[in-house]
């Protein structure tokens, strides 16, 4: 799902954010990854979003070379993507059903299968019963239980979280992990940055442990 | 459906869906855009009138101009009725063979009728206008040649050269010793409307890159405001044509209502002006009315206007969506 061949990334200014990091994360892997602030956990996130470029090695995402996609292309490999983010990432004015809805209204699905979806999505989270309420009204895990939903309404084969449970105390953060352990169950590949280290040992999955820019650690899976 | 293609690539992908329904997914895209803007419009009301008054008055002033100019057209065409040509013929000429002329002359293309004026009427004539009569009396001999007075018959869509023209022909008649037509005046006012005409292309153009800067200006604030909306939309997979499509459709609403504005504002003003216009033709004993604007014309400004908004709200999306990418 995810292929890592030697890829540096290198900022202007010659920062060097990731160095020669190679990995594997196979279909349906639930994996974490760690380290300290500025480790490159975030930049290796942005690879696989397309937000950055490597400037050397190669990414391969669910078979496609990233190497090989045009800017115009960007979009629908990301639709493919499931990303969350630590600050949620909402469309403040609008309801929390407009907000899941929207990967399925840029795909262009129809009304109807729309509703069904976002219903689906809203259930999986518990959060059926705030449909039409505004963000701002909810609390940081119901906020965050919404960007998950959005991130899985349109059915990815791959999620990736950027620290998901930063801002949330620990009974909430296990709630989060639970949700994505569910997804993982049905065979959506996981990747999560965290460095709640404690959560990750009690989980028990894979865990990349990268270290200025470098591959540390890796506690096993497919290589 | 998507979930059988979500691997496929693109191509496979489009391949899969069908033109049809390609082609109603992406009608359905447009309407939900077209009302979603409406409804954004209509939710925050003031900005966009404020926006559409700018376009309305930059619209109205060059369409207001162009509707008085095709009003004085219409006022410069019923003096080109009133010219008439004097053909002074040569003194050879007998009675009857002017007559002839005269009854030949009203037949032909491009003339209305034609006054029989002989040597002794006009004589008549010019010694009780003048009042040089007692001089005249002196004279053996009466010195006026006869003359044909030739009231054209212009059409109303015909300029002065047609005028030209027919003076030409009559110039040619070997009878005719001389031709007067006295056009100076009509040619200037032509002239003039030709200034005026010129001024409102100049003053159009001016005023429409302004409405296509006030548009641009209010679409690249709008961008800029959703700045985080617009980021967050690329990172779930929205294309640019997804994320310009309401900035566009934004646009052409500015324009429409801008031309509605403008609409608005010249039919006004042409109502205010209607009574004290009328009464100007009252004095000069014309029934002469105000005309408003034609149906073309009302659609042109209308068509104008979307197209000044669509073409604003492009130039600023292009030049602004591109600076705004996930980091």
């Amino acid at each position: 799902m995810i292929r890592f061949s030697n890829v540096s990334k290198r900022y202007p200014g010659g920062y060097e954010a990731l160095s020669d990091v190679s990995l594997h994360l196979a279909p349906g892997e639930m994996a974490f990854l760690t380290g300290h602030s500025g480790a490159g956990k975030s930049t290796l996130l942005k690879l696989i979003a397309l937000i950055e470029r490597p400037t050397n090695g190669q990414v391969i995402i669910n078979g496609q070379n990233f190497a090989k996609v045009g800017r115009r292309r960007i979009p629908h490999v990301r639709r493919d993507i499931g990303i969350i983010f630590q600050d949620h990432r909402l469309l403040f004015d609008r309801t929390v059903f407009d907000n899941v809805a929207l990967p399925l209204i840029i795909a262009g699905h129809s009304h109807p299968e729309i509703g069904r979806r976002v219903r689906a999505a809203l259930d999986k989270v518990g959060l059926l019963n705030k449909e039409k309420m505004y963000p701002i009204t909810l609390s940081g895990g119901e906020q965050q239980r919404v960007g998950i939903a959005r991130a899985v309404v349109n059915k990815p084969p791959l999620l990736l979280a950027d620290e998901p449970t930063g801002n949330l105390d620990p009974e909430l953060s296990r709630e989060i992990m639970g949700l994505f352990e569910e997804f993982n169950r049905v065979g959506v590949s996981v990747l999560i940055a965290s460095h709640d280290l404690e959560l990750i040992r009690q989980l028990g999955h894979r865990v990349l442990r990268l270290d200025h820019g470098r591959l540390a650690g890796d506690s096993g899976g497919a290589r | 459906m998507a979930e059988t293609q979500r691997n496929a690539p693109e191509g496979a992908r489009v391949v899969k869906m069908g033109a049809a329904t390609l082609l109603r997914s992406w009608l359905l895209r447009h309407v939900q855009t077209f009302f979603y803007t409406l409804g954004q419009i209509w939710r925050r009301p003031f900005n966009a009138i404020l926006t559409a008054a700018v376009i309305g008055i930059a619209l109205a002033l060059p369409a207001g101009l162009y509707v008085l100019l095709g009003n004085a057209q219409q006022v410069a065409r019923g003096w080109d009725g009133a010219t008439q040509v004097s053909l002074f013929l040569k003194r050879g000429v007998s009675e009857a063979r002017a007559q002839a002329l005269a009854r030949e002359l009203e037949t032909s293309a491009g003339i209305g009728s034609v006054r029989y004026i002989s040597r002794e009427q006009a004589l008549e004539e010019f010694k009780s206008l003048s009042g040089f009569g007692d001089v005249l009396q002196v004279l053996e001999d009466n010195p006026l040649p006869s003359v044909l007075v030739v009231f054209p018959r212009v059409e109303q869509t015909q300029g002065p050269e047609v005028m030209e023209q027919l003076l030409e022909r009559l110039r040619a008649r070997p009878e005719v010793d001389l031709a007067q037509l006295d056009m100076q005046w009509v040619k200037r006012i032509y002239a003039m409307m030709d200034i005026v005409r010129r001024g409102v292309w100049v003053l159009g153009s001016l005023l429409g890159l302004a409405v296509l800067l006030v548009v641009g200006n209010t679409i690249r604030l709008a961008i800029q405001s959703r700045r985080d909306e617009i980021v967050i939309i690329k990172l779930i997979g929205g294309t640019d044509a997804f994320i310009r499509r309401p900035f566009l459709y934004t646009g052409f609403w500015y324009g429409l209502f801008g031309g509605a504005i403008a609409l608005l504002m010249i039919q006004v003003s042409l109502w205010l002006l209607a009574e004290p216009v009328a009464g100007l033709a009252g004095l000069y004993g014309s029934s002469f009315r105000l005309h408003g604007l034609d149906f073309v014309t009302a659609l042109a400004l209308f068509g104008g206007g979307c197209l000044l908004g669509l073409l604003g709200s492009w130039l600023a999306v292009g030049r602004h969506l591109r600076e705004i990418e996930p980091t």
